[in-house]
């Protein structure tokens, strides 16, 4: 399991984040929340291995992240950036094959061309398998990296108990109201299927109503953690976003759903 | 217009027509042979390749015939060194532009471009000024090797020193890269000037050749002083193919994917600085070579390293060596440098590219 203990990062003098414990089971999705500025990203950063935290530790089935070799971490788990700007002529099937820790991308064997298309079909972007990544739009490219993310993990043999990490920065950050869902229908989905998800989300209602849990990032701290219902709350939302704001329930299904103030003001 | 419109026109609503790795590896390699033949047939004396075989049979049976003995003269110890080094220098710069595009993720990167064949061209032309007087207690030991190895080094500081600047905060700005290079070029130049002052009427001959580059003094001695650069590009280039590949998406993305992002780095760096500092040793300045290839080959195949790298290397080889047999012929007895007609040839093509497809750079 990815585990932070007491995790912090300091950069020259300043705390971005600290005093991070937190895990991100499998079979979970964990959606990663917070204001603008209170370290959602660096956080995401260090538990995939990109930075090491300044004091703490972030472990990997017990063992310190920066153990890891870059290939051997790869095989546990897969990044979804959020925007990559591709300066190459790259197709759809290129980018996704890229996934595949393998040499390289142009003839690859049988069964890895099979995977890759699976999880193009997974994402729904099958049929755009030939078209040019560059003139793909925001959603269908988000698409294409999270096909990519689940190559590289279908494609490494792992033990029954080295579940592969997800781990999505704002998936649906660029996406409309219909492939907000479509997005994290699937990480839920993987999650379902034993890999370990995390998401950072900038929408609280896409995350009352598709995550596990809820990590609440307030100024580099975790300031709540729990299922929806117990972190989205008038008080401790208000409190981390420094507006007031007003949590409701759907009346049919009683997920929570947020509106802030400024919507009463009107 | 935005780089997609641009991408959209250039690329008939998007699809991808590629031709595959083989034909265009195939295709290359015929062109390369085809330039081979050209370059040892082709030149003002009217020699063919047809004497060959007598000469060869001389050489063996050791007949001393005054026709025969011109015709060797020329077909091996002239035409022939200066057709490995075309091959040579036409790989090695295609390949480091390849290598540096691949590194700093923007086809714009070039080492003629952004000041590392410069800096290259100021430790060589160092190394003939300085090489008798204060350098040559550390330049004697090396011989042969004294101009490639200062070569090497100077395109491995330029490189260093790009990387230093343009890669800052984890993420390379190729705008910075560019300026830098320029900066970093100028600078070199001015200091290759500064060096003129101090050489004699031979070595600024010497350095004029520098300037525009040239295949003109090929021979066995300098094939032989480049032989062990071409090993080490031949080594490490297979090694940077996966790295190269992943770091096409990011450089964070590349470490995702399990590539060893700082190793990747040092190889390129090594790789390109032993490229360009050989070749500009041994041919001077030669620009376009390094942005035009890779690009081609991109355009045909796509931008897979494994056909990227020995497609480049390939098709750079024949390109030059087709340059050089125009530089020869064109205003003959005399000989263009070589630079001015890779830029003649390069220019147009280069902004062709850029017109009908974009540089394909930021989104």
């Amino acid at each position: 399991m990815l585990t932070a203990h007491a995790a912090a990062f300091q950069i020259n003098g300043k705390t971005l984040v600290s005093d991070i414990n937190m895990a991100i089971p499998p079979g979970k999705l964990v959606a990663l929340v917070g204001p603008n500025g209170a370290g959602k990203s660096t956080l995401l950063k260090l538990l995939s291995g990109e930075i090491k935290p300044t004091s703490g530790a972030i472990t990997l089935d017990g063992r310190a992240l920066s153990s890891f070799t870059a290939l051997d971490l790869s095989r546990r788990r897969a990044v979804v950036p959020q925007s990559t700007a591709l300066s190459f002529p790259f197709s759809v099937r290129e980018v996704v094959l890229l996934g595949a820790t393998v040499p390289g991308f142009a003839e690859p064997p049988e069964h890895i061309e099979r995977m890759a298309l699976d999880c193009l079909r997974t994402v729904g972007l099958l049929a755009l398998e030939h078209r040019l990544f560059t003139n793909l739009s925001g959603g269908e490219r988000q698409r294409v990296h999270i096909a990519r993310a689940l190559l590289q993990l279908a494609m490494a043999k792992r033990a029954e108990n080295e579940p592969g990490i997800l781990l999505l920065d704002e998936p649906t950050a660029s996406l409309d109201l219909a492939h907000q869902g479509v997005v994290l229908e699937e990480a839920l989905e993987q999650a379902r299927k034993g890999l370990a998800v995390m998401a950072i989300l900038h929408d609280l209602n896409l995350a009352a109503v598709f995550a596990d849990e809820l990590v609440l990032l307030s100024a580099g701290r975790i300031t709540a953690r729990g299922t929806p219902a117990e972190v989205l709350k008038d008080d401790v939302l208000s409190r981390a976003y420094g507006c007031e704001v007003r949590t409701n329930r759907t009346p049919s299904e009683g997920v929570p759903f947020i509106l802030p103030h400024y919507i009463r003001a009107r | 217009m935005t780089s997609e419109a641009l991408h959209l026109s250039g690329s008939r609503a998007g699809k991808t027509h590629r031709m595959s790795p083989a034909q265009v590896i195939i295709g290359s390699a015929v062109l390369l042979a085809v330039a081979i033949v050209a370059s040892l047939s082709l030149g003002p004396t009217g020699i063919t390749l047809s004497s060959l075989p007598r000469v060869l049979s001389a050489a063996i049976s050791g007949t001393t015939d005054a026709t025969i003995a011109r015709e060797q003269l020329v077909l091996l110890d002239i035409r022939l060194p200066r057709t490995l080094l075309g091959i040579f220098v036409g790989a090695s710069l295609a390949i480091a532009g390849a290598i540096m595009q691949g590194l700093f993720r923007n086809p714009l990167a070039d080492p003629g471009l952004v000041g590392v064949s410069s800096g290259a061209a100021l430790f060589a032309v160092a190394t003939i000024v300085l090489g008798n007087g204060i350098a040559a207690p550390i330049l004697a030991p090396l011989g042969i090797y004294a101009l490639p190895v200062a070569a090497f080094f100077g395109g491995m500081v330029t490189t260093l020193i790009l990387v230093t600047i343009a890669g800052r905060h984890g993420q390379l700005m190729i705008g910075t890269l560019l300026l830098a290079g320029i900066a970093l070029g100028a600078l070199s130049g001015a200091l290759t000037g500064l060096l003129a002052y101090a050489s004699d009427d031979r070595q600024l001959r010497d350095l004029t050749f520098w300037s525009m580059g040239s295949l003109g003094g090929a021979n066995w001695p300098k094939i032989l002083a480049i032989l062990p650069f071409g090993i080490l590009i031949a080594l490490l280039t297979p090694l940077l193919i996966r790295g190269l590949n992943g770091f096409l998406l990011g450089e964070a993305e590349a470490f995702h994917l399990g590539i060893n992002v700082e190793r990747t780095k040092r190889i390129a760096i090594v790789a390109t600085a032993a490229s360009v500092g050989a070749a500009v040793a041994m041919a001077g300045v030669i620009g376009f070579i390094g942005i035009v290839v890779p690009h081609i080959i991109r355009l045909l195949a796509g931008p897979d390293h494994r056909v990227v790298l020995p497609g480049s290397a390939l098709f750079g080889a024949a390109l030059l060596l087709f340059a050089d047999i125009i530089a020869r012929l064109i205003v003959r007895p005399a000989e263009l440098p070589i630079g001015i007609v890779m830029a003649a040839i390069g220019t147009p093509v280069f902004l062709h590219l850029v017109m009908k497809r974009g540089i394909g750079g930021s989104e």
